[in-house]
């Protein structure tokens, strides 16, 4: 049992712990079972799932850096219609809400994936706007509020499901994305994405990634989403789960108390594949320590006074 | 056959030549399951700055002492580190993971390999027993091919090449390899670099002999869940990690 102090809802999704698995880091969750109860995961954030199967990028597709992973993986996934069929009824076997994560090439794209996805077992859609990898549209739809605020519409159009957008950090002002998504209907906002890399091997003299650049991830990262986390949490009223770096139940203090009503964790999950399980547990033991109070209370209390806006945010839910 | 993390004290490191190691840890729930091809996903403890873990194929196991021995070249950071490890250290394990070698064989087994190829191999061959096993090994120099004293109580017959002919045949394996493959095995093994795998699998199939070959990539999770390690196969991807890393030489495309 996990206790309820931890407990959040986010987007009319009810989740027993603020963390969620982040996409892309977690496979479909069923991968990581043996190792973690998935029925104390606050919820699961599958692969990013496109209208047809995709193969993703050739070559080296992963490479370590000082305190982050580059990674260049290229979206490889089954295809939407592969994971209802083949995937999600293995995930629904356990007690944790799924969010889908889901991308396209189009708006048309974008819409028909969420449509495929309006089913039971889907508790939320997550769009990729943001994924740096993919050369066609992907880094377009997400530098551009406009773009981006067409994507949101046409998924809300069709879909029943809470939406969920995540953000790209490759731009010059975040907080003008977050609202043009949270105008175009976005329910809730996940910041950040990877940031736009690349390495280059002395040896070879050639980049070290066969998609030459790639996103960066991992604690090398969490200043620049804190950062991001804290000025869009000042300016919009949907909820933010905040993703970056997060490995320590201090991460997940840090980026709740920077306005994140939940946290994703990301790269942690592949190189400690046990991180979901020990957070919890000392997130229970921190609210204990600090006489029993319900974590949700810590949110947004590093915002400058007076500039909270936290509507989603109900006193008698505690 | 469950996953496990494990904390794992450094038992022995003993050098075998200038750069290659064999580390002995503790790790008693691996040790126990773990089968000969499967590999375990090693990570210092409490270094924030390299994050990843690495997989190196178990070399033996012993299930009573609750031992698990990797063999490893000195190539890298992460090796560096790993030859300075004494018995105050500890090390995170994360295994046994992967599909293993096929162990359904009832004739003559063939094993070849080079370089810390010859690792996973060996554990192989403490298996499969010394009546029915041979081994190939190839090298650069006689130096290379300290090997010979590992696999000597675990194969019948040991076939050696160097590439400077200083100690069996010259040149790589492939200047025996379609020799031996009129001698009756009925299943190669390889582990080695990509062409000597590659070239030796294309030998099996002209000789019509089943072959395993184990692959290696880069790997992040080594559960099947980031797809870093991704190949494309003969029939469909193949994730290294957990399809793998031990294939038939007929599923796979991408060497």
């Amino acid at each position: 049992m996990v206790a309820s102090s931890l407990a959040v809802d986010i987007a009319g999704i009810h989740l027993k712990t603020p963390l969620i698995a982040a996409s892309g880091t977690f496979g479909f969750g069923t991968e990581f079972a043996e190792l973690i109860d998935l029925n104390q995961v606050g919820a699961l954030c599958v692969k990013g799932l496109s209208l047809t199967p995709c193969a993703g990028n050739e070559g080296q597709r992963v490479a370590p850096t000082p305190s982050g992973l580059l990674n260049a993986i290229g979206l490889e996934n089954p295809g939407c219609n592969y994971f209802l069929e083949h995937i999600l009824p293995k995930i629904r076997a356990y007690d944790v809400p799924v969010i889908a994560n889901i991308y396209g090439h189009s708006v048309e794209e974008y819409a028909a994936v969420a449509q495929t996805l309006d089913v039971a077992g889907v508790h939320a859609l997550e769009i990729n706007i943001s994924c740096p990898n993919v050369k066609q549209g992907g880094l377009a739809f997400g530098t551009d509020p406009r773009m981006a605020a067409s994507v949101v519409q046409a998924v809300k159009k069709n879909t029943h499901k809470p939406v969920i957008t995540k953000l790209s950090p490759n731009v010059t002002d975040i907080v003008a994305l977050a609202r043009a998504v949270e105008e175009a209907g976005s329910d809730a906002l996940s910041l950040i994405n990877t940031l736009l890399g690349m390495k280059i091997d002395v040896h070879t003299r050639k980049p070290v990634l066969g998609n030459i650049v790639g996103g960066l991830s991992g604690p090398a990262i969490r200043p620049v989403a804190v950062r991001m986390v804290y000025q869009v949490a000042q300016q919009v009223s949907i909820p933010i789960i905040g993703m970056g770096g997060i490995a320590t139940a201090e991460d997940v203090l840090e980026f709740m108390l920077a306005g994140a009503s939940a946290v994703a964790v990301g790269t942690a999950n592949l190189y400690q594949p046990d991180t979901l399980r020990t957070l919890t547990q000392a997130l229970q033991t921190y609210c204990l320590r600090e006489k029993n109070f319900h974590l949700q209370e810590i949110v947004g209390q590093a915002l400058p006074q007076g500039k909270q806006s936290m509507p989603y945010f109900h006193k008698e839910q505690l | 056959m469950p996953k496990v993390l494990e904390e794992s004290p450094v038992l022995l490191q003993q050098a075998l030549d200038e750069r290659t190691y064999l580390l002995r840890l503790k790790a008693a729930q691996i040790a126990r399951q773990v089968k000969p091809g499967q590999f375990v996903h090693i990570k210092q403890i409490g270094d924030g700055t390299s994050l990843l873990r690495h997989p190196f194929g178990v070399a033996r196991a012993d299930k009573t002492q609750g031992t698990v021995d990797i063999i490893y070249r000195v190539v890298g950071e992460f090796t560096r580190t790993l030859c300075t490890l004494t018995s105050a250290d500890c090390l995170s394990l994360l295994g046994p993971l992967g599909r293993g070698f096929d162990l359904s064989v009832g004739g003559k087994a063939l094993l070849v390999g080079g370089g810390t190829g010859l690792a996973p191999l060996l554990f192989l061959a403490s298996h499969l027993g010394p009546d029915k096993t041979d081994v190939l090994m190839g090298g650069r120099t006689k130096d290379e091919l300290f090997w010979q004293a590992l696999y000597r109580p675990f194969v019948h017959h040991m076939f050696m090449t160097t590439d400077d002919g200083s100690l069996g045949t010259p040149g790589t394996v492939m200047a025996l390899l379609p020799s031996l493959l009129c001698k009756g095995y009925e299943r190669v093994y390889v582990c080695g670099p990509s062409p000597m795998m590659q070239a030796a699998a294309h030998a099996c199939e002209t000789h019509h002999i089943e072959c395993q070959v184990s692959l290696e990539r880069y790997m992040a999770c080594g559960l099947g869940a980031c797809l870093s390690c991704t190949c494309k196969g003969r029939e469909k991807r193949l994730k290294v990690c957990t399809d793998g890393p031990v294939f038939w030489s007929r599923e796979v495309s991408a060497w």
